[in-house]
């Protein structure tokens, strides 16, 4: 097992993986709608799948938050 | 140099004690013209402190009225401001809090044919609206013109900012384009607790107040989450990236654009 480091909390993670199957993981809620950095470099959605994480790596899920003004419904 | 009457001197005292601002951080803030867009949760503490910091011109960009379920939230505006214009009743309130500020409404939303003219006019923008394609829009058009903003946004017990200067990372090097509508859900579909907007609101204030001060570090290649429940906050060091649509060498976003929202948050 590797230690990876998810949004700063570390995590055992299974070699090897790539980030779509830390996602999986991690049981994200819209996997289509997050945005994530491995160590500091946003990574393509588009590699999600083929990008392979190693020992140490800090991976930071970002999502969209939208909220703070007034509409109403 | 700096002509503070002795009623100016007493109000801003706590500042003027500050030894990173001082009576010269005073005479920035008094230059400042700082742009806020929407007059709700985020902005309603925005306008307040920054009007109390005297902020010497404040715009308001808002087309909306006062909704009963605003004030659960949006502490610019009161009960009797029910059906009013937010950005009238917004001035009412920065005028009662300090009358040395000057306060430009703009009773409209802000769309892609007005917010490049919008946002020039001004030093500083602050994001308070609520939804992604005036978020987006916001980003665009303060890249587009070199001009600093915070960006703002919350919901449910969870707050996330940033502070963007030229040059450093945007809405756009973090989050590519805007969800598809209604993807993901907006305060008013999935509510929020309301002092998340007094926290983060207040957060935006600061950074506002330290930009034309120029003191301490900006939010800038960070970006600042938390979660009220657990208290957790957390600075994100994010990077700008060539690969952004609108900063990045090959921008493909190369004018402003309004996005579809989704329609229930439409107003009415």
């Amino acid at each position: 097992m590797a230690k990876i480091y998810v949004n700063g909390d570390e995590q055992e993670v299974q070699l090897p993986a790539t980030v779509a199957d830390l996602i999986q993981q991690n049981n994200v809620a819209q996997p289509d709608m997050v945005s994530v950095q491995v160590n500091e470099e946003f990574v393509d959605r588009e590699e999600f799948a083929t990008l392979q994480l190693n020992e140490g790596d800090e991976v930071d899920f970002l999502y969209f938050m939208g909220g703070g003004g007034g509409f109403t419904i | 140099m700096f002509d503070f009457t002795e009623e100016e001197l007493n109000r801003y005292s706590r500042h003027i004690l500050l030894q990173d601002v001082g009576v010269e951080g005073q005479e920035k803030i008094r230059e400042g013209r700082v742009l806020i867009v929407g007059a709700g949760g985020l902005g309603a503490p925005v306008a307040m402190y920054l009007a109390a910091a005297g902020v010497g011109t404040i715009g308001i960009v808002d087309g909306d009225v006062v909704d009963l379920s605003n004030l659960q939230r949006q502490i610019i505006h009161t009960t009797p401001d029910v059906d009013k214009w937010k950005v009238e009743s917004a001035k009412e309130t920065i005028n009662a809090i300090n009358p040395h500020v000057k306060v430009e409404t703009h009773r409209e939303f802000l769309m892609a044919d007005n917010a490049l003219d919008l946002v020039k006019e001004y030093d500083f923008v602050v994001d308070g609206t609520d939804n992604f394609p005036v978020k987006f829009l916001i980003n665009d058009a303060c890249v587009m013109a070199g001009k600093p903003f915070s960006h703002g946004g919350i919901l449910r017990f969870e707050g996330q900012t940033f502070t963007h200067v030229p040059g450093s990372a945007c809405y756009r090097c973090m989050f590519k384009s805007p969800p598809p509508p209604g993807a993901v859900p907006t305060c008013s579909q999935a509510g929020v607790l309301g002092a998340i907007a007094g926290m983060l609101g207040t957060i935006q204030a600061a950074e506002t107040l330290k930009y034309l001060t120029g003191v301490g570090e900006l939010l800038t290649n960070k970006l600042l989450t938390f979660n009220a429940k657990t208290m957790d906050f957390r600075k994100i060091s994010v990077k700008k990236t060539d690969k952004c649509p609108i900063c990045g060498t090959n921008p493909t976003v190369t004018k402003l654009i309004d996005y579809e929202q989704a329609a229930c948050d439409l107003h009415k």
